[in-house]
């Protein structure tokens, strides 16, 4: 965990009462709503269909016991008593009232939480590996790079006007589980031949309606560099980023115009010019920000504990187990998953009563700290083996247990017009309804790891390009339909999927969804060849064949 | 509309002069960088201060070789969500090491004037003149800053690293 210190307490409680001006400011009119829109949106305040929704940072995806029950606290006391968990390591509150989000921001500075940059034309809440710090082979802790990266990019006197939203995302793995190459900037940690730490700078990535992959800028930028290089990245695009037209504005567009050469030539350019600006990291002061980083006090843990042995005879947790629970890079320990997706709810919802449960649980077995990641799902990060048969039954109970960690039913969904003022279709409900029909966790198991993405519009907050199958909803005559793509993936080897066909209705989009799986099972090579290999192998053709045969 | 310099509502020395407009005697105007670039010598030969108002669209490399001639330089806003002039005041404060008045134009809200002033702007033409009225009191807003720019605020790595060091040199 990063402590924050009495100068990110005073930086936090600053900015809420700036906020807490700009609300007045607008409640008297004084503001127009023209002029506090972008003013609400520097701090994660959006007006959806119903009410205001309220966007809360959870950087890098770390919370600890006492900010999640506080995050509780704001469901319970500001709202209608859950919150959502974003792709993008955020929870969002539905129902807040304007007049009273400053006492909410309050609240949640108190334990050091805050909204800064979760919407507007500015750079985004830092996101990274849900398993960052404990995942086996990781090249070192991205975390202490994203707070750095995070501290820089906060209330930064440059760039808070940009042409158009800017995310950042950083994996220290080989298996990329931030999304990195969706992102306007990826960085992946790594080191060069001379053994020194760096990053593979990627840019121009992102979803939309003109979705790109990004591509790699700098092989190599060594991590003392890391600052100075980003903000060459975002003065080129700052001054040269597209600002007439919203849906032109993201850096992918502007990096694919020029072309990813050109564009690197000016980034580098920029680079030099810059010189010592006060940007470059020593060591020491990487340091002071790694020391601010506390890690739990392992015990020496035996591999595999009596505990685990005998609830091996328990089929229920067995299949738990061996779905949720994942290798640690200490012995004895663990990485558990929260599916936050029960059958039948909504994708990344919890309760206020889950967050403090789960909250009490961290305590118990986990060293007081909880993940969030970006498949919308929590972690309990640190988990003695030993313990496992007891929280897999505490889980249980709180309907946190469902064994479906990223099969089929783990989706992906953005809010969709159940919510959202600019969706075009609902996604909610067709999650609903698909994890009804692979209810069945034997079915699952069998399927493989299959992820389905949900968007209800092309904004594509649901990632669906990206998913191995990706939904899209959009508007026909007044109704709703939906486009069906397949072999999209976000990870290392991340591509963007392809049509599959017409699009379908809202009836029939769980039916094809079925079908689809269906071809699949009876096209794989084996039961090992998951689907969005058996898709790369074969092409979308022989799946298409056999889904609209018969439409 | 007020101008804010120094931290207080002052009288604006500069005139505005469009395009076209005939230039008075003498007098501080302030011109647009198509008329000042048209013949810059004889502009900055006629008595009086001169500014120039440039473009957030235009590069800074016109303007660069008169820096040290200008009085003022004004960067504009055309909304306040347009945030190029940004970078183009930290270039020529920072880059180029201009040191005459740099004077935000626009749509200029308080909620623009930490981060402006810490990107080097000196003044400020205020839309609302509340705004103005509140400019002392909007400054202290922040006592915290994470980044280092040209202002010389000292960042809050700076300050931990400091705080460490006479720690150390305590023990």
């Amino acid at each position: 965990m990063y402590a924050y210190d009495e100068l990110d307490r005073t930086l936090i409680n600053e900015r809420v009462s700036e906020f807490r001006d700009q609300v007045k400011r607008r409640l008297s009119g004084e503001l127009t709503e023209d002029e506090f829109k972008i003013l609400r949106l520097q701090n994660g305040v959006y007006l959806q269909l119903h009410a205001y929704m309220f966007r809360v940072a959870i950087p890098y995806g770390t919370l600890s016991s006492k900010q999640l029950r506080r995050l509780a606290h704001v469901a319970r006391r500001y709202d209608r008593g859950y919150g959502h968990f974003t792709t993008r390591q955020n929870i969002q509150f539905n129902w807040i009232k304007l007049a009273e989000l400053p006492d909410a921001l309050s609240d949640l500075a108190e334990v050091g939480i805050h909204a800064m940059q979760t919407s507007g034309n500015n750079m985004r809440n830092v996101t990274s590996d849900q398993w960052a710090g404990v995942a086996p082979g990781e090249i070192e802790d991205p975390r202490i790079w994203s707070e750095l990266i995070r501290q820089h990019t906060t209330l930064h006197p440059e760039f808070s006007f940009l042409p158009r939203k800017f995310k950042i995302a950083i994996t220290a793995a080989e298996h990329d589980r931030a999304a990195i190459k969706i992102h306007d900037i990826g960085l992946r940690l790594h080191k060069n031949g001379d053994g020194e730490t760096g990053f593979e700078v990627l840019v121009g990535g992102g979803l939309g309606r003109t979705p790109f992959i990004a591509k790699t800028i700098k092989p190599f930028v060594p991590g003392r560099d890391i600052l100075s290089y980003i903000e060459a990245i975002l003065r080129v695009y700052n001054q040269y980023g597209r600002r007439d037209n919203i849906y032109k504005a993201r850096i992918k567009i502007l990096v694919h115009e020029l072309g990813i050469e050109k564009f690197a030539k000016e980034v580098e350019e920029e680079w030099k010019a810059m010189g010592d600006v006060g940007l470059t990291l020593d060591h020491a002061a990487i340091e002071e920000v790694r020391s601010r980083f506390s890690y739990p006090a392992y015990e020496k843990l035996p591999h595999m504990p009596d505990e685990l042995k005998q609830a091996a005879h328990d089929p229920l947790f067995e299949r738990w187990r061996k779905n949720s629970v994942s290798a640690h890079k200490v012995q004895g320990y663990s990485i558990v998953t929260l599916s936050l997706k029960p059958v039948g709810g909504p994708p990344g919802d919890a309760t206020a009563e889950q967050m403090d449960a789960v909250a009490d649980l961290a305590d118990k077995y986990s060293f007081g700290e909880i993940r969030v990641g970006h498949e919308q799902n929590l972690a309990l990060p640190h988990v003695a083996k030993r313990d496992l048969p007891l929280l897999f039954k505490a889980l249980d109970r709180l309907g946190l247990a469902t064994p479906n960690v990223n099969l089929v039913t783990d989706i992906i969904a953005c809010p969709g017009l159940d919510y959202c003022s600019l969706a075009n279709a609902r996604s909610i409900p067709i999650a609903q309804e698909l994890t009804r029909r692979f209810a069945n966790h034997d079915t699952a198991d069998l399927i493989g790891r299959l992820h389905i993405n949900i968007s209800g519009c092309i904004n594509a907050c649901g990632h669906h390009h990206v998913g191995h199958i990706g939904i899209l909803g959009v508007e026909k005559n007044g109704e709703e339909f939906y486009q069906i793509t397949i072999g999209g993936r976000a990870d290392e080897n991340a591509q963007l999927g392809t049509l599959i066909g017409p699009a379908v209705p809202y009836a029939e989009v769980a039916d094809v969804i079925e079908d689809i799986v269906e071809a699949y099972l009876a096209l794989r090579d084996r039961p090992e060849e998951l689907f969005v290999d058996t898709v790369k192998r074969l092409g979308v053709e022989p799946i298409r064949e056999r889904v609209y045969a018969t439409r | 509309m007020p101008l804010v310099k120094q931290g207080r509502i002052t009288t604006d020395l500069f005139v505005h002069v469009a395009d076209g407009a005939e230039l008075p005697g003498d007098g501080a105007v302030l011109v647009t960088a198509e008329r000042f670039l048209a013949d810059p010598e004889a502009l900055l030969r006629r008595p009086g201060k001169l500014g120039v108002l440039w473009p957030n669209n235009r590069s800074l490399d016109d303007l660069v070789p008169h820096l040290d001639r200008l009085a003022s330089v004004a960067l504009v806003f055309p909304t306040f969500r347009d945030g190029r002039a940004y970078s183009q005041a930290r270039l020529l404060r920072e880059r180029y090491g201009y040191d005459g008045e740099l004077r935000a134009t626009g749509q200029i809200l308080r909620d623009q004037f930490v981060f402006m002033t810490r990107a080097g702007f000196d003044a400020f033409e205020v839309k609302k003149d509340a705004d103005a009225d509140a400019f002392a009191q909007t400054m202290k807003r922040y006592s915290v800053f994470y980044q280092p720019t040209g202002d010389g605020r000292v960042t809050a790595l700076n300050r931990r690293m400091q705080l460490r060091h006479s720690e150390s040199a305590g023990q």
